[in-house]
């Protein structure tokens, strides 16, 4: 091993590396320069995102448990954008909610820290660096749910989630436990060579899924999605429904394609199940919420099932359909959680009913509402729909028709529910609507990104092509 | 640039201006009217340069074909190109749009989001009209629908957030339907090694297996016939057009709900010709239903809205009666009906629009003589209730004969009875239009209406505009023909070999 090999894992020793500079400055600036924390870690943070778009050659490190390849390496470079763009709304809250209680470095610190555990998940290559990951991405989000602790609710949120999220890890770990007693092996790779189909390896798959699907929050591991979302800073319960949502998704997907892929037949039936329920509850329960981050979590469950329907391929298209997808649905859901995020900041309004008469009063921010929600549910030309559609393609290749009739019957659900702030903010009006108010630069770069990518992505089939090239993990 | 992708183009390019720099009422207007008047340039031009291919002795399916890469991955593309029927059905868009800009020329509230969102539902409706590859043509279909929820929501009048939600949830609902379909087409394909394709001329080539068409296609049929009012799918076209306002109306009535129609006539009969003829008598029923009922219902309304809605139903329904008819007369029947249904209606919901400024009232038992306070909208309401029931001279004639002496071709006794059920819609038309007429038109003056203003220019503009091309139909339906004969010719091969 030397310096050239230490370098395939470039993105990691960056994000430490930033980790350890915010940690240093949070020790030596003096309180009232406090401040300037914010600019510095939002400034490295935008250059590792960056840097983490130049290629870097397929490999690994320490025996094969850590592995980069260009698909993987680009999804850390899709959620780190992702990150930043999150990071650009979450300024101004920063500054007024956290800056007082001296809490921006923590806040810096635990966010990069939850990143940099999603990114060894994902690069595992046994599962022992895929436990480290996920332990190292679930620890510090626990802690920054609890961020706003002034209001009850978000310690609520904190307490629910360390009580599931460790429920879930324990039986991963007993599934990992399985598969390693018969398996014999945690490596991947050893893994896929040696499954026999027993029973012990079945039910180690299932348990790992019920881990994973806790992340995800499919159905029926979901129930501390709303609740946690509604609680937790609206900038985690982004962070929650995009990235660490993303990330989980990637890693079931090439644990289910690439080392559980002799099982197909047996996980599919448990795909097609989970695929139908997480839809169906997830669209049913957001029909009847008010409150838009509640509303915006089943949402995000509802998403979740869609992107099971690609999961049933197990093959390259399928791959192709849910990287895709994850990079526009990340577009998609910041800009939308950035809406309500600035309005919450701006007036402490989260009702759908208090968005009546947004367009007059704020014509811009309902656009961008507006556009994230069509891409939710779908609509062309916005790049949600270019994405569902491929998600419905996969499936299709493999002739699952039923499920996708089922699919599409769930989008015209939910187009009415992600209808309903569009009615709130451009058909109804209001006597005392929300008034104007200028948001602050950082969130308008945030969104003028998430628009321009929302456009592009689906129009111009480049990215799509790009991500096609790299698909080729199977 | 070719002279079809300019159809999205300069729609997209005049929606930029708007955005970026008018301001009030008077700006926006005149950016959408000179909008169209260059589409309307363009739609001209097109036809003239159709006729000079056809006359050329250009005799390819499609005309001014282009096919760009765009998704090579599932071989979508974006392949456009148009025949006949295309041709006509893209003059009949810009025209409308062009009455509506003349309607809507006084609209106050948000005056330059209106015009926005009616300019992108055009720029869908071309796209779908242009479109030869199934994904292409899906995008569009859809960008063509959305639009319509805020139009309605927005700007509409009366229980407009139901109609709007009612309307999109249906369209879209439908929209699911189709994309199922097309997946299966997809897929289905792809059989003997080929790569799967989504283009239209190819997969009519490829001919697909007929157990797979027997399921596909009427998920396509009730797809697209939703959007075409198919019977009992139609709810959400009278709610929908009785919330809108004046140009919407007549933007959905006149174009949008023949994408329906069109959609059958391109897609769904020609990919899966074996499909269609398997499902013929059980749509065939559908279509009678909607026929008579939409005609029997307009009978019970008193609103003048609705009147017209279930009037569109019957008339729609004609449509797709006509395209299961599966005969050459028949189907041009279908088409011309598409047209002049389009003009006819639309000049129906502008003048309706127009008297309903006037008098804040829609029930035609509450006004009466209307014929001595404005008479140029009266003139206009007779002509356009003639050209509805089917007077000769008019559009309406011509189509309609077309439709029935077609029926009344085949030879087996259930069509026949069928098409004489169908038949009887012209009486009943007759009916309520003629009722209409004699009492809202004609009769003693009510007298809280004596003073309301006269047509304006704009609004005499629309009307003139709209009853012309009604005559020319009805005149001279031979040369629309030859338009259309040209694509049934072509599209009806597959079925009656």
């Amino acid at each position: 091993m030397n310096l050239d090999s230490l370098m395939l894992m470039r993105d990691e020793l960056l994000l430490t590396l930033i980790i350890l500079v915010v940690l240093i400055a949070e020790i030596i600036l003096s309180p009232k320069n406090k401040k300037y924390i914010i600019q510095l870690a939002l400034g490295l943070f935008g250059i590792y995102t960056i840097v983490s778009f130049i290629p870097l050659p397929k490999g690994s490190l320490f025996g094969g448990s850590y592995q980069t390849y260009p698909l993987v390496h680009y999804f850390k470079a899709i959620l780190a954008t992702g990150v930043f763009l999150i990071l650009l709304q979450s300024v101004s809250w920063i500054k007024e909610k956290l800056l007082p209680y001296d809490f921006t470095a923590e806040f810096f610190i635990l966010l990069f820290a939850s990143l940099l555990g999603l990114n060894f998940m994902m690069s595992a290559g046994d599962f022992l660096m895929f436990y480290l990951g996920l332990e190292l991405s679930t620890m510090p989000i626990i802690a920054l749910t609890t961020f706003e602790f002034w209001n009850h609710r978000s310690i609520e949120a904190g307490v629910k989630y360390v009580m599931l999220a460790s429920l879930s890890s324990a039986i991963l770990l007993f599934g990992v436990s399985l598969v390693y007693a018969t398996a014999g092996s945690i490596n991947f790779d050893v893994i896929k060579g040696a499954l026999h189909l027993p029973l012990l390896e079945i039910i180690g798959l299932i348990m790992i899924f019920i881990g994973i699907g806790f992340k995800i929050s499919l159905v029926p591991f979901h129930f501390w999605a709303a609740d946690v979302y509604e609680g937790a800073p609206t900038v985690i319960s982004n962070y929650l429904s995009v990235i660490s949502k993303g990330a989980a998704v990637y890693v079931l997907m090439t644990l289910l394609f690439i080392t559980f892929t002799a099982f197909q037949k047996e996980w599919n039936w448990i795909m097609y199940g989970t695929a139908i329920l997480t839809m169906v509850v997830g669209n049913l329960f957001a029909l009847r919420q008010q409150n838009m981050k509640r509303f915006l979590a089943f949402s995000s469950i509802a998403q979740a099932g869609f992107i099971l329907l690609a999961m049933l391929s197990n093959n390259a298209l399928g791959v192709k359909a849910i990287v895709y997808f994850l990079l526009v649905y990340i577009f998609s859901n910041v800009a939308a959680f950035g809406v309500v995020h600035v309005i919450s900041l701006k007036s402490g309004k989260e009702n759908i009913d208090d968005y009546n008469g947004l367009y007059i009063s704020n014509p811009k921010l309902s656009l961008v509402l507006m556009i994230a929600l069509f891409s939710l549910a779908g609509i062309p030309p916005v790049a949600g729909f270019f994405a569902k559609f491929f998600l419905y393609t996969a499936a299709a290749s493999k002739g699952y028709y039923v499920l996708i009739f089922i699919a599409v019957l769930n989008v015209t659900i939910s187009l009415y529910y992600y209808l309903l702030p569009v009615r709130a903010a451009f058909l109804r009006r209001s006597e005392n609507p929300i008034p104007y108010f200028k948001s602050d630069n950082y969130s308008r770069i945030a969104f003028i990104i998430t628009m321009i990518g929302l456009l592009v992505l689906g129009l111009y089939s480049g990215v799509f092509e790009f991500i096609s090239n790299i698909s080729n993990i199977l | 640039m070719d002279i079809l992708t300019l159809f999205v183009v300069v729609p997209v390019i005049t929606v930029l201006i708007m955005v970026l720099f008018t301001k009030d009422l008077k700006q926006a207007r005149m950016v959408t009217l000179v909008g169209m008047l260059v589409q309307l340039l363009m739609s001209i031009n097109l036809i003239v340069k159709y006729m000079e291919a056809r006359g050329s002795g250009n005799h390819a399916i499609m005309l001014f074909e282009k096919n760009i890469p765009w998704f090579t991955e599932f071989n979508a593309n974006y392949h456009i190109g148009v025949d006949g029927v295309s041709v006509l059905m893209i003059l009949l868009t810009t025209l409308i749009v062009i009455a509506g800009t003349f309607v809507s020329w006084k609209i106050e509230y948000l005056p330059k989001e209106f015009f926005i969102s009616l300019i992108v539902l055009a720029t869908g409706v071309y796209g779908f009209f242009i479109s030869l590859d199934l994904f292409t043509m899906f995008v569009f279909y859809e960008i063509a629908v959305i639009p319509m929820y805020l139009l309605i929501g927005i700007w509409g009048s009366g229980p407009r957030e139901y109609a709007a939600m009612k309307l999109t949830l249906m369209l879209m609902g439908a929209s699911a339907l189709l994309l199922v379909a097309l997946l299966g087409i997809y897929f289905t394909s792809a059989s003997g090694g080929q790569s799967p394709t989504f283009d239209v001329l190819e997969l009519a080539n490829r001919h697909m297996d007929v157990q797979w068409q027997k399921i596909f296609y009427p998920l396509a049929f009730i797809g697209f016939g939703t959007i075409g009012a198919l019977f009992p799918f139609h709810t959400w076209s009278p709610d929908g057009h009785a919330s809108a306002p004046t140009a919407v109306s007549m933007l959905h009535a006149g174009v949008l709900m023949k994408l329906g129609g069109y959609g059958i006539f391109r897609f769904a009969m020609f990919l899966m010709p074996e499909g269609a003829l398997f499902w013929q008598d059980f749509f065939l029923i559908l279509a009678v239903t909607g026929v008579t009922y939409g005609a029997l219902s307009a009978i019970q309304q008193t609103d003048l809205k609705y009147i017209n809605a279930y009037s569109s139903v019957s008339h729609l329904g004609l449509v797709l009666f006509a395209l299961l008819m599966i005969n050459k007369t028949a189907w041009n029947g279908a088409m011309l009906q598409s047209l002049s249904h389009g003009f006819i209606t639309a000049l129906f919901f502008a003048l309706i629009g127009m008297i309903y400024g006037r008098t804040h009232v829609r029930d035609i038992t509450k006004m009466q003589g209307m014929m001595r306070i404005v008479p140029f909208l009266s003139v206009a309401y007779v002509i356009a209730a003639l050209a509805n029931l089917g007077l000769p001279g008019f559009s309406g004639f011509v189509a309609e004969m077309n439709i029935f002496v077609g029926g009344f071709l085949n030879n087996d006794l259930y069509k026949q009875i069928l098409t004489g059920l169908a038949v009887t819609s012209i009486v009943v038309t007759a009916v309520y239009m003629l009722r209409l007429t004699g009492r809202m038109i004609f009769g003693p003056t009510t007298k809280i209406y004596t003073n309301l203003p006269k047509a304006y220019w704009y609004e005499k503009t629309a009307i003139a505009l709209l009853v012309l091309f009604i005559t020319l139909i009805g005149t001279i339906p031979f040369w629309w023909l030859q338009f259309i004969q040209d694509s049934v010719n072509n599209f009806i091969q597959p079925l009656i070999k």
